[in-house]
């Protein structure tokens, strides 16, 4: 059998739309299908009209869960971008060498596995044998910083996943220390666009270090910091393995405070055999994705 | 105009001069500043380490060990008895290395599709794929596992290395590499009476290997980093990846830590090593494909 020039790209292509299709396409309509329908996967499935929206749009678990994770977005994303920015900007301006090395270093946190990072700040996060508590102990001895830790009222040990109040940052340090790195290629990449003679024009004019960054890189790099934050949206508000395995009983931790969108969804869809709530659940995060990426490319769109 | 080129080295010159103190000083923070990051970085793999040495009892101890202990054996033992760990491992090497192949197959013949070919519908589809990559993941599991079932793929690896095998992500990766082919080759090899398949395969494929290479890296993590998928389908634990086996040993109170922390240095550090030895290449292959085109 020949291929003929006119018909190879269609049947070079086809297989991602064949795939698509089946794994993409059809679960996305069947899924609203499903969330007009209460269905526990076994019984018939019972038509009931918006009542699953309603029920997820009342439901206080839900907001919070949501709550939860849009404060964990913020406490990471907020973060993460400044020093991978930051870093990126370092590596990049001839001032230091290694850079490989660097680069490779920061990005290895992204390469491991979820599973396995959540497990290891775990052990870190621990209560009466964590390193975490025990540096801050540690430190606590030296007046001046005992001090500071009794202005800001902090008792140690910290509980970091046993008290509500710890548990967003404690996961928040997590995703923050694992995506960093990421973003840092991202902006490296970018930064290597800027023509080299946007700099030089900027130097014979005097401009120091700060004007560069503010005046030249930080416009340039708009493109690539709203494609950036998006990604952090699209992935922080789906947020899952890390409060799975870090929330000590799986379902969010002390008063849910861990309890993301994700993790919720995956307990009413698999826990609960809800797939038809489930399945409201997931539009309508898709929709709050879909509202924040808008905010988000209306704050970075070059003007 | 050679007054002005000279004025303007001057001012250079002078500014060099006046930085240069500067300069050295600034860099002493700057590398101090990427080193403590290089820090903390490295510190939870290395104590992920010391702790996979360290007896139940050492763990609790305080203050917290910081050096590598004496159980490594016992701790082995311990994950044996819980998991049968390298069958983990190695159905975590069969399902990504699958994937990977697959991927790199259908990716790439897509990526040369639209790298190399004019066809009508061409910028509507290609618009179409890009789209679907910013389809959040979660809105189709629950359809998806219950597909899933319905094809009787529970328990199986086919739900990990089929749906993703043609990707959006890959196909545009291939393609940003594919463009880069001179469109003179490909003409000629027309010429020489070559057909299409065979033009991709002795052709395009050789001459894009540091894509494929990127893709590569990037599919086989994917793979074996991959958690929620593996845990809604694998039921038996000798079926188990290594991400689903280890999330199963933490989770109550009896978790044997040492033993758990010597299942995810063995589960993360084969990916550390392959990383560590690629990463030149694998970050600019990443770099390359991001910002072309």
């Amino acid at each position: 059998m020949r291929l003929s020039k006119k018909a190879a790209p269609y049947v070079f292509i086809s297989p991602f739309y064949i795939l698509f299709f089946i794994f993409g396409a059809f679960p996305i309509i069947y899924s609203f299908f499903l969330s007009f329908h209460i269905w526990d996967g076994i019984s018939p499935k019972e038509f009931v009209g918006f009542e699953n929206y309603i029920f997820v749009l009342t439901d206080p678990w839900f907001w919070q869960s949501v709550w939860n994770s849009l404060v964990i977005f913020i406490l990471t994303t907020i973060p993460q971008h400044i020093i991978a920015l930051f870093l990126a900007f370092i590596l990049n301006s001839n001032l230091v060498k290694l850079k490989n090395l660097f680069r490779s270093s920061y990005f290895l946190p992204y390469i491991t596995s979820s599973v396995a990072v959540s497990m290891v700040f775990g052990m870190l996060y621990g209560e009466h044998f964590g390193i975490l508590n025990a540096i801050l102990k540690y430190m606590e001895k030296f007046s001046l910083i005992g001090a500071m830790f009794n202005i800001i009222n902090l008792k140690l040990p910290i509980r970091w996943l046993g008290e509500a109040a710890w548990i967003k940052p404690s996961i928040a340090l997590l995703v923050t220390w694992q995506f960093t790195g990421w973003n840092m290629i991202i902006y490296y990449a970018g930064l290597q666009n800027i023509p080299e003679s946007l700099y030089e024009a900027a130097k014979v004019d005097g401009a120091n270090m700060r004007q560069v960054f503010f005046k030249i890189i930080l416009p340039m790099l708009r493109p690539v910091i709203l494609f950036g934050v998006t990604l952090s949206i699209i992935g922080n508000l789906q947020l899952f393995e890390q409060p799975f395995i870090l929330t000590p009983d799986r379902t969010g931790g002390s008063g849910r405070a861990g309890l993301t969108t994700a993790l919720y969804l995956y307990r009413t869809g698999f826990n609960w055999n809800m797939f038809g709530v489930g399945s409201a659940m997931a539009y309508i995060l898709c929709v709050f994705i879909i509202i924040l990426s808008l905010i988000n490319s209306k704050i970075f769109q070059k003007r | 105009m050679k007054s002005k080129t000279n004025l303007k080295t001057v001012i250079v010159d002078t500014e060099k001069n006046k930085r240069s103190w500067m300069e050295k000083f600034n860099k002493t923070i700057l590398y101090l500043f990427l080193s403590f990051g290089v820090g903390i970085t490295f510190f939870p793999f290395y104590y992920m380490l010391v702790l996979a040495t360290r007896s139940r009892e050492e763990i609790f101890n305080f203050p917290p060990p910081l050096w590598f202990g004496g159980s490594s054996w016992d701790n082995l033992q311990i994950l044996l008895e819980k998991l049968p760990f390298f069958q983990n491992i190695f159905n975590s090497i069969i399902v990504s290395s699958l994937a990977t192949l697959l991927v790199l197959f259908f990716c790439s013949l897509g990526g040369y599709g639209f790298a190399k070919y004019n066809f009508k519908g061409k910028e509507k589809l290609f618009f179409l794929m890009l789209a679907s990559m910013m389809i959040p993941s979660l809105l189709s599991i629950i359809p998806w596992f219950i597909m899933m079932r319905y094809f009787g793929w529970i328990n199986s690896f086919k739900p990990l290395i089929i749906p993703g095998a043609a990707n959006a992500f890959g196909i545009f990766l291939m393609r940003q590499f594919m463009e880069d082919i001179p469109n003179e080759i490909i003409d000629a090899a027309r010429i020489d009476g070559a057909g299409e398949f065979k033009i991709y395969y002795k052709i395009a494929l050789p001459l894009s290997k540091p894509g494929l290479a990127t893709l590569s890296i990037l599919t086989y993590l994917g793979a074996w980093n991959n958690f929620m998928g593996p845990l809604l389908v694998l039921q038996e634990k000798s079926k188990y990846t290594i991400s689903v086996a280890l999330s199963k040993l933490n989770g109550n109170f009896e978790t044997p830590w040492g033993a758990t922390m010597m299942g995810t240095a063995l589960g993360v550090l084969p990916i550390v090593i392959v990383f560590i030895l690629a990463s030149k290449r694998f970050i600019s292959g990443l770099t390359a494909g991001a910002t072309k085109g």
